[in-house]
């Protein structure tokens, strides 16, 4: 069954150089239970795509399109109807665990107030929930622990204190924003089998927003590769890897850098990132494109299925093979 | 903690000493002396008044008597200019005034600086927003030495609810307009540090998780984001809480309330130095004991910071 269906979904910021157009047109949608990568460098509106859907904006975007969560539009629903969803029913982790949680105020207070909330817990229940919930994502000692401050854990122990804090309520759907890129090597790699755990403990839907391929390959069942805040191709991660059908992700697989071979140069894609405000008409890919055509310039590709992939790409695919 | 609190205030009796001496050198510095008048006395007379009040001691055995005096007698000594009258009488006469008048000017500035900015910052960019910046604007850049009049002119002469001045024992209606011309501009810098520290911490990433976690904006206001906003706001209403209850000059001439404010200046100009040192060392006491509080409050707010 369809969770989050998300269609055409456009994001604009109005910004002192004008408008910003972060994300550009995005379709797809997530299963239960399902694990969805979207994945893109820096710029590309996958953390906008997520935001958008959650109603966290910044004051100056807005959102165009439609968010259907369980058939509702999550984007034009009133605050009052939206706040019922969040947490409870899609629940969100940040990229930087150093900001994320409150300084001022115990962790205990920071996840109880979700329980008493949203399932009408009383205070002690509540803490009583998050020290067990702590406890699940493998906090040690957390019934004493979880009256501390967050500037009392480690970075790690505060990602951790995150999920835990999004499982509460038990949400169908977990939106991870870039959960490791902030974390040391040996955390990451922790913290995605804590994913791995939820998934199957909780039968949690996952999109997993990220810039790492390695942790794609081992973990989502769909990948989506935005580039200019559009979606350049989607297919099943295993497909998308054996057989990328854009360019796009073709340069993205080769830039990955691979310790089994000898190789002294790590390869890049040429040129620059777009500069969101001012895109070219055509594909946006298309000023680094290897083998861009006359069109590409002026008429951006839509979407296509085309062998069970989905791509955005005017080029055959024998030219990209 | 207590040993914080012991070791503190023991720093702050050197800072005292020092705050003496820095004013009785500059006193001394200041040209004329308290007996001297715009029709000078005769030198024998002067010679005698001024042995009467130690003035002709080497400075340094003057400031020696003035602290023994103060340390072992709780003695700040007569006044030079109010014959019959000692510092700790004006200071126990007209504190008590400014104490009051700066309470409520206090209270009433916190409470409406702080809701102001609160609003504005909220409503970033709204119509509500530029009400409270332009408020908060105006009531910095108005004087008051122009807003007393003006109060007077419309609340005693036009409309004919208030007393123009005065004080009678600290009746309400003696202490509206002091406590009006006094909180307007510390309202206005408190409304402006609000906002400014609110919008900020709005903008932080553990508000977007209070979001995600579908927290009413409200809770999230309250909850979440007073606390480090009131933090910029505490570290300026220490010393402004002591600039408030020590009074003001305008204040105290305009309404003729009779506090310290206006004994102060009075006494700068009359180089009556035993005035001037009294109300020194109160504001300088007033100020380490309220910077201590406010270290204090830091500690009680902030879970990082601990003594």
């Amino acid at each position: 069954m369809t969770l989050l269906q998300v269609n055409d979904l456009k994001v604009k910021f109005r910004t002192g150089d004008g408008i910003v157009n972060a994300v550009n047109g995005v379709s797809f949608s997530v299963n239960e239970g399902e694990t969805l990568a979207i994945v893109g460098e820096s710029g590309s509106g996958k953390s906008q795509t997520a935001f958008a859907a959650m109603g966290l904006l910044a004051r100056n975007g807005a959102a165009e399109g439609e968010a259907l969560y369980k058939g509702k539009n999550l984007l034009t629903m009133r605050p009052s109807e939206l706040n019922k969803i969040r947490s409870r029913e899609i629940a969100m982790i940040f990229q930087d665990p150093m900001t994320s949680l409150n300084p001022y105020m115990r962790i205990s207070d920071q996840m109880a107030e979700v329980l008493t909330l949203h399932e009408g817990m009383s205070k002690k229940e509540a803490v009583a929930e998050a020290a067990r919930m702590l406890d699940a994502v493998r906090i040690p000692d957390a019934k004493a622990r979880v009256t501390m401050y967050p500037h009392e854990f480690s970075g790690g122990m505060r990602q951790r204190i995150m999920i835990a804090m999004a499982l509460l309520c038990r949400p169908k759907l977990l939106i991870a924003d870039e959960p490791t890129t902030a974390l040391d090597v040996t955390v990451q790699a922790q913290i995605m089998d804590l994913f791995g755990d939820i998934r199957r403990d909780f039968g949690t839907g996952v999109i997993l927003i990220t810039h790492d391929l390695g942790v794609v390959a081992g973990f989502c069942d769909r990948t989506l590769v935005m580039y200019g805040g559009q979606v350049m191709e989607q297919a099943t991660t295993s497909d998308l890897f054996e057989r990328p059908t854009h360019p796009y992700t073709k340069g993205l697989l080769k830039a990955v850098p691979r310790f089994d071979r000898e190789e002294e140069v790590l390869q890049t894609i040429a040129g620059e990132p777009p500069d969101m405000s001012r895109l070219p008409a055509g594909c946006p890919f298309s000023p680094r494109c290897s083998i861009v055509k006359e069109r590409c310039w002026t008429d951006r590709p839509v979407l296509q299925k085309e062998i069970g992939h989905c791509r955005a790409c005017h080029a055959d695919l024998q030219e990209v093979a | 903690m207590f040993a914080f609190i012991i070791r503190r205030l023991a720093v702050a009796i050197p800072t005292i000493l020092v705050l003496v001496v820095l004013s009785y050198i500059l006193m001394f510095a200041a040209p004329g002396g308290p007996f001297n008048a715009e029709r000078p006395l005769p030198p024998n007379v002067l010679e005698n008044i001024e042995a009467r009040y130690g003035l002709d001691q080497p400075y340094w055995k003057q400031i020696y008597d003035y602290l023994v005096n103060i340390v072992f007698h709780f003695d700040f000594g007569p006044s030079f200019k109010y014959r019959d009258r000692t510092v700790s009488d004006i200071i126990t006469q007209g504190f008590p005034v400014t104490l009051t008048y700066g309470f409520w000017s206090f209270v009433v500035a916190v409470i409406v600086g702080v809701s102001l900015g609160i609003a504005a910052a909220v409503k970033h960019n709204s119509i509500l927003d530029y009400f409270a910046v332009g408020v908060s604007i105006g009531a910095q850049s108005l004087p008051n030495f122009v807003m007393a009049p003006v109060l007077v002119l419309v609340f005693t002469l036009w409309l004919g609810w208030l007393p123009g001045g005065g004080w009678n024992g600290g009746e309400w209606q003696f202490v509206v307009m002091p406590v009006i011309a006094l909180s307007t501009s510390y309202m206005a810098s408190i409304a402006r540090i609000t906002r400014s520290s609110m919008l900020e911490v709005l903008n932080a990433g553990f508000i977007r998780t209070a979001r995600a976690k579908g927290l009413p904006m409200k809770r999230i206001i309250f909850r979440h984001a007073l606390k480090p906003a009131i933090l910029p706001v505490l570290s300026y209403l220490g010393p402004a809480f002591v600039m408030m209850i020590t009074g003001s000059v305008i204040v105290d001439s305009y309404f003729s309330t009779g506090g310290i404010g206006q004994f102060f200046v009075n006494a700068a100009f009359n180089r009556d130095y035993s005035v001037m040192m009294g109300i020194t060392i109160l504001m300088g006491v007033l100020t380490i004991v309220f910077n201590l509080v406010v270290d204090l409050l830091y500690a009680w707010i902030d879970p990082k910071i601990r003594y």
